[in-house]
Protein backbone atom coordinates (compact mmCIF):
# COMPACT_ATOMS: atom_id res chain seq x y z
CA UNK A 1 0.00 0.00 0.00
CA UNK A 2 0.89 3.82 -0.54
CA UNK A 3 2.54 5.20 2.37
CA UNK A 4 2.40 9.14 2.52
CA UNK A 5 4.74 9.69 5.59
CA UNK A 6 7.30 7.73 3.21
CA UNK A 7 8.86 5.69 5.60
CA UNK A 8 8.14 3.05 3.25
CA UNK A 9 8.34 3.82 -0.85
CA UNK A 10 9.08 2.27 -4.30
CA UNK A 11 12.89 2.31 -5.10
CA UNK A 12 14.28 3.02 -8.43
CA UNK A 13 18.28 2.77 -7.96
CA UNK A 14 18.43 3.13 -11.96
CA UNK A 15 21.95 2.07 -14.29
CA UNK A 16 24.28 3.70 -12.36
CA UNK A 17 23.56 2.82 -9.17
CA UNK A 18 24.32 -0.68 -10.59
CA UNK A 19 27.44 0.21 -11.87
CA UNK A 20 30.07 3.44 -11.18
CA UNK A 21 27.53 4.80 -8.16
CA UNK A 22 27.37 1.60 -6.12
CA UNK A 23 28.76 2.92 -3.46
CA UNK A 24 25.78 5.59 -3.67
CA UNK A 25 23.11 2.80 -3.56
CA UNK A 26 25.03 0.51 -0.89
CA UNK A 27 25.04 4.25 1.11
CA UNK A 28 21.37 5.41 0.16
CA UNK A 29 20.00 1.65 1.42
CA UNK A 30 22.10 1.34 4.56
CA UNK A 31 21.11 4.80 5.83
CA UNK A 32 17.71 3.79 5.29
CA UNK A 33 17.71 0.60 6.97
CA UNK A 34 19.88 2.63 10.06
CA UNK A 35 16.84 5.26 10.16
CA UNK A 36 14.17 2.19 10.21
CA UNK A 37 12.80 3.23 6.77
CA UNK A 38 12.28 0.47 3.76
CA UNK A 39 12.71 0.94 0.23
CA UNK A 40 10.99 -1.41 -2.18
CA UNK A 41 12.84 -1.95 -5.37
CA UNK A 42 10.85 -1.28 -8.33
CA UNK A 43 10.26 -5.15 -10.09
CA UNK A 44 11.50 -5.69 -13.56
CA UNK A 45 12.39 -1.83 -13.77
CA UNK A 46 13.99 -0.50 -16.78
CA UNK A 47 16.44 2.73 -17.98
CA UNK A 48 14.98 6.04 -17.55
CA UNK A 49 17.01 6.92 -20.70
CA UNK A 50 19.83 9.07 -19.38
CA UNK A 51 20.75 11.59 -21.21
CA UNK A 52 20.83 10.04 -24.61
CA UNK A 53 17.24 9.04 -25.78
CA UNK A 54 16.22 12.16 -25.46
CA UNK A 55 17.99 13.28 -28.32
CA UNK A 56 16.68 10.75 -30.45
CA UNK A 57 13.44 10.57 -29.48
CA UNK A 58 11.81 12.63 -26.96
CA UNK A 59 8.33 10.65 -26.40
CA UNK A 60 10.07 7.19 -26.11
CA UNK A 61 12.42 8.25 -23.42
CA UNK A 62 8.98 10.06 -21.77
CA UNK A 63 7.59 6.61 -22.05
CA UNK A 64 10.39 5.01 -20.65
CA UNK A 65 10.60 6.56 -17.26
CA UNK A 66 6.08 6.26 -17.57
CA UNK A 67 6.34 2.32 -17.97
CA UNK A 68 8.94 3.06 -14.08
CA UNK A 69 5.99 5.23 -12.78
CA UNK A 70 3.11 2.41 -13.90
CA UNK A 71 5.04 -0.25 -12.02
CA UNK A 72 5.27 1.65 -8.96
CA UNK A 73 1.07 2.35 -9.24
CA UNK A 74 1.06 -1.60 -9.73
CA UNK A 75 2.93 -2.30 -6.59
CA UNK A 76 1.10 -0.06 -5.05
CA UNK A 77 2.53 3.06 -4.35
CA UNK A 78 1.96 6.83 -4.82
CA UNK A 79 5.97 7.31 -4.26
CA UNK A 80 8.88 6.91 -6.21
CA UNK A 81 12.09 7.44 -4.63
CA UNK A 82 15.32 8.26 -7.43
CA UNK A 83 18.54 9.33 -5.49
CA UNK A 84 20.35 9.51 -9.24
CA UNK A 85 19.80 13.05 -10.46
CA UNK A 86 19.16 11.93 -13.97
CA UNK A 87 16.58 9.49 -13.04
CA UNK A 88 14.90 11.78 -10.54
CA UNK A 89 15.03 14.43 -13.54
CA UNK A 90 13.25 12.04 -15.90
CA UNK A 91 11.06 10.57 -13.75
CA UNK A 92 9.59 14.07 -13.07
CA UNK A 93 9.45 15.39 -16.76
CA UNK A 94 7.88 12.30 -17.34
CA UNK A 95 5.24 13.03 -14.81
CA UNK A 96 4.66 16.48 -16.43
CA UNK A 97 4.52 16.03 -19.81
CA UNK A 98 2.21 12.92 -18.98
CA UNK A 99 -0.12 15.53 -17.24
CA UNK A 100 0.32 18.49 -20.09
CA UNK A 101 1.32 17.12 -23.54
CA UNK A 102 -1.14 15.31 -25.05
CA UNK A 103 1.59 14.41 -27.87
CA UNK A 104 3.61 12.71 -24.90
CA UNK A 105 0.37 10.91 -23.60
CA UNK A 106 -0.84 9.50 -27.09
CA UNK A 107 2.37 8.02 -27.50
CA UNK A 108 2.71 6.49 -23.94
CA UNK A 109 -1.09 5.01 -24.45
CA UNK A 110 0.20 3.54 -27.53
CA UNK A 111 3.55 2.37 -26.64
CA UNK A 112 2.14 0.46 -23.62
CA UNK A 113 -0.72 -1.36 -25.33
CA UNK A 114 2.08 -2.60 -27.85
CA UNK A 115 4.31 -3.42 -25.24
CA UNK A 116 1.60 -5.01 -23.73
CA UNK A 117 1.56 -3.61 -19.76
CA UNK A 118 -0.49 -1.08 -17.66
CA UNK A 119 -0.37 2.34 -19.13
CA UNK A 120 0.63 4.94 -16.53
CA UNK A 121 -2.03 7.46 -14.84
CA UNK A 122 -0.94 10.48 -14.57
CA UNK A 123 -0.89 12.01 -10.99
CA UNK A 124 -0.92 9.07 -9.43
CA UNK A 125 3.21 8.40 -8.44
CA UNK A 126 4.87 11.07 -6.93
CA UNK A 127 8.79 11.00 -7.72
CA UNK A 128 10.89 12.36 -5.37
CA UNK A 129 15.05 12.96 -4.43
CA UNK A 130 17.06 11.01 -1.96
CA UNK A 131 17.13 14.51 -0.10
CA UNK A 132 13.01 14.53 0.22
CA UNK A 133 12.64 11.02 1.22
CA UNK A 134 15.32 11.90 4.04
CA UNK A 135 13.31 15.09 5.44
CA UNK A 136 10.17 13.86 5.10
CA UNK A 137 10.14 10.41 6.47
CA UNK A 138 12.70 11.15 9.08
CA UNK A 139 13.18 14.98 9.36
CA UNK A 140 15.98 16.88 10.71
CA UNK A 141 15.22 16.88 14.14
CA UNK A 142 15.93 13.13 14.15
CA UNK A 143 18.41 13.00 11.89
CA UNK A 144 20.28 15.35 14.54
CA UNK A 145 19.18 13.14 17.47
CA UNK A 146 21.06 10.11 16.02
CA UNK A 147 24.51 11.56 14.69
CA UNK A 148 24.95 13.11 17.71
CA UNK A 149 27.00 16.12 16.44
CA UNK A 150 29.70 13.57 15.04
CA UNK A 151 30.48 15.54 11.72
CA UNK A 152 31.29 18.48 13.97
CA UNK A 153 34.46 20.17 12.87
CA UNK A 154 34.35 18.91 8.79
CA UNK A 155 33.84 21.79 6.40
CA UNK A 156 31.52 20.47 3.88
CA UNK A 157 30.74 22.00 0.31
CA UNK A 158 27.37 20.80 -0.65
CA UNK A 159 27.57 20.33 -4.73
CA UNK A 160 23.68 19.64 -6.17
CA UNK A 161 24.69 19.84 -10.03
CA UNK A 162 22.86 20.70 -12.91
CA UNK A 163 20.01 18.49 -13.18
CA UNK A 164 18.59 18.60 -9.83
CA UNK A 165 16.63 22.05 -9.91
CA UNK A 166 16.46 22.18 -14.00
CA UNK A 167 14.33 23.04 -15.51
CA UNK A 168 12.28 24.84 -12.80
CA UNK A 169 8.65 24.03 -14.40
CA UNK A 170 8.92 19.88 -13.95
CA UNK A 171 9.82 20.78 -9.85
CA UNK A 172 6.21 22.35 -8.89
CA UNK A 173 6.77 20.79 -5.06
CA UNK A 174 10.17 23.33 -5.20
CA UNK A 175 10.05 26.99 -4.47
CA UNK A 176 7.14 26.98 -2.33
CA UNK A 177 8.51 28.89 0.35
CA UNK A 178 10.35 27.64 4.03
CA UNK A 179 10.50 24.31 4.44
CA UNK A 180 10.45 23.57 0.57
CA UNK A 181 13.10 23.29 -1.52
CA UNK A 182 15.02 26.07 -3.55
CA UNK A 183 15.71 25.75 -6.99
CA UNK A 184 17.74 28.91 -7.02
CA UNK A 185 20.11 28.05 -3.91
CA UNK A 186 19.31 24.02 -2.99
CA UNK A 187 19.65 23.68 0.37
CA UNK A 188 18.27 20.14 1.07
CA UNK A 189 21.70 18.54 1.59
CA UNK A 190 23.45 21.54 3.12
CA UNK A 191 20.29 21.28 6.00
CA UNK A 192 20.87 17.11 6.23
CA UNK A 193 24.19 17.41 6.85
CA UNK A 194 24.41 20.67 9.41
CA UNK A 195 21.50 18.14 11.23
CA UNK A 196 24.51 15.82 11.39
CA UNK A 197 27.10 18.12 12.94
CA UNK A 198 29.17 19.76 9.67
CA UNK A 199 30.30 23.20 8.94
CA UNK A 200 28.48 23.88 5.70
CA UNK A 201 30.51 26.66 3.94
CA UNK A 202 29.24 29.34 1.02
CA UNK A 203 29.58 27.38 -2.04
CA UNK A 204 28.92 29.49 -5.41
CA UNK A 205 29.39 26.87 -7.78
CA UNK A 206 26.65 24.51 -5.71
CA UNK A 207 24.58 23.88 -8.94
CA UNK A 208 27.00 25.03 -11.85
CA UNK A 209 27.72 22.73 -14.65
CA UNK A 210 30.58 19.40 -14.02
CA UNK A 211 30.89 19.14 -17.53
CA UNK A 212 29.20 15.66 -17.43
CA UNK A 213 28.04 16.46 -21.19
CA UNK A 214 30.96 17.24 -22.40
CA UNK A 215 33.22 14.21 -20.91
CA UNK A 216 33.60 12.61 -24.09
CA UNK A 217 33.59 14.84 -26.76
CA UNK A 218 35.81 17.57 -25.03
CA UNK A 219 36.96 16.16 -22.03
CA UNK A 220 39.26 18.92 -21.65
CA UNK A 221 36.65 21.62 -21.32
CA UNK A 222 35.02 19.31 -18.62
CA UNK A 223 38.55 18.82 -16.77
CA UNK A 224 38.18 22.33 -16.56
CA UNK A 225 35.31 22.79 -14.97
CA UNK A 226 35.61 20.11 -12.49
CA UNK A 227 39.08 21.85 -11.43
CA UNK A 228 37.52 25.10 -10.97
CA UNK A 229 34.51 23.49 -8.64
CA UNK A 230 37.05 21.63 -6.84
CA UNK A 231 39.59 24.72 -6.70
CA UNK A 232 36.25 26.73 -5.44
CA UNK A 233 35.36 24.84 -3.11
CA UNK A 234 38.88 24.65 -1.24
CA UNK A 235 39.05 28.28 -1.66
CA UNK A 236 35.46 28.51 0.13
CA UNK A 237 37.52 26.62 3.02
CA UNK A 238 36.04 23.34 2.35
CA UNK A 239 37.67 19.94 3.40
CA UNK A 240 35.04 17.60 0.90
CA UNK A 241 32.57 18.10 -1.16
CA UNK A 242 29.14 16.33 -0.35
CA UNK A 243 27.28 14.72 -3.34
CA UNK A 244 24.05 13.35 -4.60
CA UNK A 245 24.56 12.60 -8.17
CA UNK A 246 26.55 9.49 -9.07
CA UNK A 247 27.26 10.80 -12.98
CA UNK A 248 29.03 14.41 -10.58
CA UNK A 249 30.06 12.31 -8.19
CA UNK A 250 32.27 10.10 -10.69
CA UNK A 251 32.72 13.53 -12.85
CA UNK A 252 34.38 14.84 -9.66
CA UNK A 253 36.81 12.00 -9.23
CA UNK A 254 37.98 11.02 -12.52
CA UNK A 255 38.78 14.72 -13.94
CA UNK A 256 40.37 15.42 -10.28
CA UNK A 257 42.51 13.22 -11.19
CA UNK A 258 42.52 13.92 -14.95
CA UNK A 259 43.33 17.88 -13.88
CA UNK A 260 46.31 16.57 -11.92
CA UNK A 261 47.57 15.06 -14.79
CA UNK A 262 46.73 17.33 -18.06
CA UNK A 263 47.18 20.60 -16.54
CA UNK A 264 49.41 20.07 -13.39
CA UNK A 265 47.07 21.11 -11.15
CA UNK A 266 46.31 19.00 -7.90
CA UNK A 267 43.56 19.43 -5.68
CA UNK A 268 43.24 17.84 -1.98
CA UNK A 269 39.71 18.01 -1.39
CA UNK A 270 37.69 15.20 -0.68
CA UNK A 271 34.29 13.92 -2.71
CA UNK A 272 31.69 11.80 -0.42
CA UNK A 273 27.60 11.04 -1.50
CA UNK A 274 26.21 12.75 1.16
CA UNK A 275 24.61 9.49 2.19
CA UNK A 276 28.41 8.47 3.49
CA UNK A 277 28.47 11.13 5.17
CA UNK A 278 25.40 11.10 7.06
CA UNK A 279 25.56 7.15 7.73
CA UNK A 280 29.03 8.17 9.06
CA UNK A 281 27.53 9.95 11.14
CA UNK A 282 24.77 7.74 12.56
CA UNK A 283 27.98 5.42 13.39
CA UNK A 284 27.88 3.14 10.47
CA UNK A 285 31.20 1.65 9.30
CA UNK A 286 32.88 3.12 6.12
CA UNK A 287 32.88 -0.40 4.56
CA UNK A 288 28.92 -0.26 5.35
CA UNK A 289 28.43 2.74 3.35
CA UNK A 290 30.66 2.10 0.40
CA UNK A 291 33.21 4.62 1.03
CA UNK A 292 36.19 1.52 -0.63
CA UNK A 293 33.85 1.60 -3.63
CA UNK A 294 34.51 5.32 -4.48
CA UNK A 295 37.37 5.84 -6.78
CA UNK A 296 39.35 8.36 -4.58
CA UNK A 297 40.50 7.92 -0.95
CA UNK A 298 39.72 9.68 2.02
CA UNK A 299 40.51 7.47 4.34
CA UNK A 300 42.84 10.08 6.18
CA UNK A 301 40.33 12.63 6.30
CA UNK A 302 37.45 10.08 7.85
CA UNK A 303 40.15 9.13 10.24
CA UNK A 304 41.68 12.83 11.64
CA UNK A 305 37.24 12.92 12.33
CA UNK A 306 36.92 9.90 13.79
CA UNK A 307 34.43 8.75 11.51
CA UNK A 308 34.02 5.35 9.72
CA UNK B 1 51.55 17.05 -22.47
CA UNK B 2 50.73 20.35 -23.58
CA UNK B 3 47.51 21.83 -22.14
CA UNK B 4 45.08 22.80 -25.05
CA UNK B 5 43.86 26.41 -24.39
CA UNK B 6 40.34 27.33 -22.39
CA UNK B 7 38.56 29.18 -24.25
CA UNK B 8 38.25 33.47 -23.64
CA UNK B 9 41.80 32.95 -23.34
CA UNK B 10 42.17 36.81 -22.68
CA UNK B 11 39.46 36.74 -19.51
CA UNK B 12 41.18 33.31 -18.46
CA UNK B 13 44.48 34.40 -18.46
CA UNK B 14 43.56 37.58 -16.42
CA UNK B 15 42.03 35.60 -14.06
CA UNK B 16 44.85 33.12 -13.35
CA UNK B 17 46.94 36.22 -12.55
CA UNK B 18 44.77 37.50 -10.13
CA UNK B 19 44.14 34.24 -8.46
CA UNK B 20 47.97 33.26 -8.56
CA UNK B 21 48.62 36.32 -5.80
CA UNK B 22 47.11 38.77 -3.02
CA UNK B 23 44.53 40.50 -4.74
CA UNK B 24 44.83 43.97 -4.55
CA UNK B 25 41.32 45.56 -3.18
CA UNK B 26 41.67 49.31 -3.09
CA UNK B 27 39.20 49.46 -5.76
CA UNK B 28 37.19 46.16 -4.92
CA UNK B 29 33.63 47.11 -6.01
CA UNK B 30 35.50 48.17 -9.58
CA UNK B 31 36.99 44.81 -9.51
CA UNK B 32 33.86 43.51 -8.95
CA UNK B 33 32.29 45.59 -11.89
CA UNK B 34 35.34 44.19 -13.87
CA UNK B 35 33.93 40.73 -13.17
CA UNK B 36 30.70 41.57 -14.24
CA UNK B 37 31.39 43.27 -17.75
CA UNK B 38 33.76 40.16 -18.19
CA UNK B 39 30.60 38.44 -17.65
CA UNK B 40 28.80 40.19 -20.36
CA UNK B 41 31.66 39.80 -22.87
CA UNK B 42 31.43 35.97 -22.66
CA UNK B 43 27.39 36.24 -22.93
CA UNK B 44 27.47 38.41 -25.60
CA UNK B 45 30.06 36.53 -27.65
CA UNK B 46 26.98 33.63 -26.76
CA UNK B 47 24.39 35.88 -28.18
CA UNK B 48 26.29 37.10 -31.01
CA UNK B 49 26.81 33.49 -31.72
CA UNK B 50 23.68 32.92 -32.46
CA UNK B 51 22.63 36.02 -35.15
CA UNK B 52 21.68 38.33 -32.24
CA UNK B 53 22.35 41.52 -30.91
CA UNK B 54 23.28 41.45 -27.33
CA UNK B 55 20.85 43.45 -25.48
CA UNK B 56 21.79 46.66 -23.51
CA UNK B 57 18.48 46.13 -21.06
CA UNK B 58 18.56 45.02 -17.42
CA UNK B 59 16.78 42.10 -15.95
CA UNK B 60 16.63 43.08 -11.67
CA UNK B 61 19.45 45.88 -12.42
CA UNK B 62 22.25 44.22 -14.64
CA UNK B 63 22.90 43.67 -18.06
CA UNK B 64 24.10 40.36 -17.36
CA UNK B 65 20.86 38.57 -16.05
CA UNK B 66 19.30 40.52 -19.20
CA UNK B 67 21.84 39.30 -21.59
CA UNK B 68 21.58 35.44 -19.55
CA UNK B 69 17.80 35.74 -20.10
CA UNK B 70 18.43 36.48 -24.00
CA UNK B 71 21.07 33.77 -24.27
CA UNK B 72 19.08 31.37 -22.94
CA UNK B 73 15.39 31.70 -24.83
CA UNK B 74 14.69 28.97 -26.99
CA UNK B 75 17.77 27.04 -25.73
CA UNK B 76 16.77 26.09 -22.08
CA UNK B 77 19.77 24.01 -22.03
CA UNK B 78 21.86 27.64 -21.16
CA UNK B 79 20.01 28.06 -18.14
CA UNK B 80 22.55 25.44 -16.66
CA UNK B 81 24.60 28.50 -15.92
CA UNK B 82 21.43 30.84 -14.81
CA UNK B 83 22.72 30.56 -11.07
CA UNK B 84 26.15 31.32 -12.24
CA UNK B 85 25.26 34.35 -13.44
CA UNK B 86 23.13 34.88 -10.42
CA UNK B 87 26.23 34.57 -8.32
CA UNK B 88 28.61 36.64 -9.77
CA UNK B 89 26.05 39.23 -9.67
CA UNK B 90 25.68 38.45 -5.70
CA UNK B 91 29.19 38.42 -4.89
CA UNK B 92 29.30 41.55 -6.69
CA UNK B 93 26.93 42.97 -4.23
CA UNK B 94 28.65 41.56 -1.20
CA UNK B 95 32.33 43.36 -2.14
CA UNK B 96 30.15 46.52 -2.57
CA UNK B 97 28.80 45.68 1.15
CA UNK B 98 31.87 45.00 2.67
CA UNK B 99 33.79 47.76 0.73
CA UNK B 100 35.37 48.72 4.30
CA UNK B 101 36.79 45.13 5.42
CA UNK B 102 39.84 44.31 2.78
CA UNK B 103 39.63 40.71 4.65
CA UNK B 104 36.07 40.02 2.95
CA UNK B 105 36.72 42.05 0.22
CA UNK B 106 39.69 39.70 -1.27
CA UNK B 107 37.92 36.62 -0.36
CA UNK B 108 34.69 37.27 -2.30
CA UNK B 109 36.47 39.12 -5.25
CA UNK B 110 38.29 35.70 -5.12
CA UNK B 111 35.07 33.46 -5.66
CA UNK B 112 33.87 36.02 -7.91
CA UNK B 113 36.86 35.37 -9.89
CA UNK B 114 36.08 31.58 -10.04
CA UNK B 115 32.67 32.04 -10.47
CA UNK B 116 33.61 34.50 -13.80
CA UNK B 117 35.83 31.51 -15.09
CA UNK B 118 33.81 28.74 -14.56
CA UNK B 119 30.61 30.65 -16.60
CA UNK B 120 33.58 31.00 -19.24
CA UNK B 121 34.33 27.59 -19.79
CA UNK B 122 30.94 26.51 -19.45
CA UNK B 123 29.71 29.07 -22.40
CA UNK B 124 33.06 28.62 -24.36
CA UNK B 125 32.00 24.82 -24.43
CA UNK B 126 29.03 24.95 -25.99
CA UNK B 127 30.32 27.24 -28.28
CA UNK B 128 32.83 24.79 -29.15
CA UNK B 129 30.19 22.13 -29.25
CA UNK B 130 27.14 23.01 -30.79
CA UNK B 131 24.48 21.20 -28.86
CA UNK B 132 26.57 20.22 -25.67
CA UNK B 133 24.59 21.18 -22.63
CA UNK B 134 21.31 20.00 -23.95
CA UNK B 135 21.98 16.40 -22.67
CA UNK B 136 21.86 17.40 -19.35
CA UNK B 137 19.83 20.75 -19.25
CA UNK B 138 16.87 20.98 -21.39
CA UNK B 139 14.08 18.72 -22.35
CA UNK B 140 14.71 19.74 -26.09
CA UNK B 141 15.83 16.41 -28.48
CA UNK B 142 19.02 17.36 -31.04
CA UNK B 143 17.53 15.66 -33.52
CA UNK B 144 14.23 17.70 -33.57
CA UNK B 145 13.32 19.49 -36.50
CA UNK B 146 14.85 23.11 -36.23
CA UNK B 147 16.93 21.87 -32.78
CA UNK B 148 20.72 22.61 -33.02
Amino acid sequence: MADKDRKRVAYYPGCTLEGTGHAYNRSTKAVGKELGLELVELKNWNCCGAMEVKNIDNQVQTYLSARNLAIAEEMGFDTVMAPCNGCYHNLKKAEYDLEHNPTAIAANQRISQKAGHATYHPGKVETIHALDWLIDAVGLDEMARRAQGRLKGMKVANYYGCMYTRPRHIFPEKDKGPGSESTLKPHFMDDILAAAGAENVEFPLKTACCGGAHALSDSDISTRLVLNILETAEACGAEVIATECPTCHTGLEMHKVRAEKTLGRKTNIKILYFTQLLGMAMGLSAKKVGVNENYLDSSDLLKSKGLG
Amino acid sequence: MTAPAAPFPDIQTRLDQMLAAPIAVADAVELAEQALRDGETVLEAWVTARGETPTDETVEGFRLLALHRQGAKGEPSFNACRETCRELVYLRNVVALYDDSAAEAEKHLRLQAMVLRHLALFVGGKMTESGLGDFCCSARPLHQPGAA
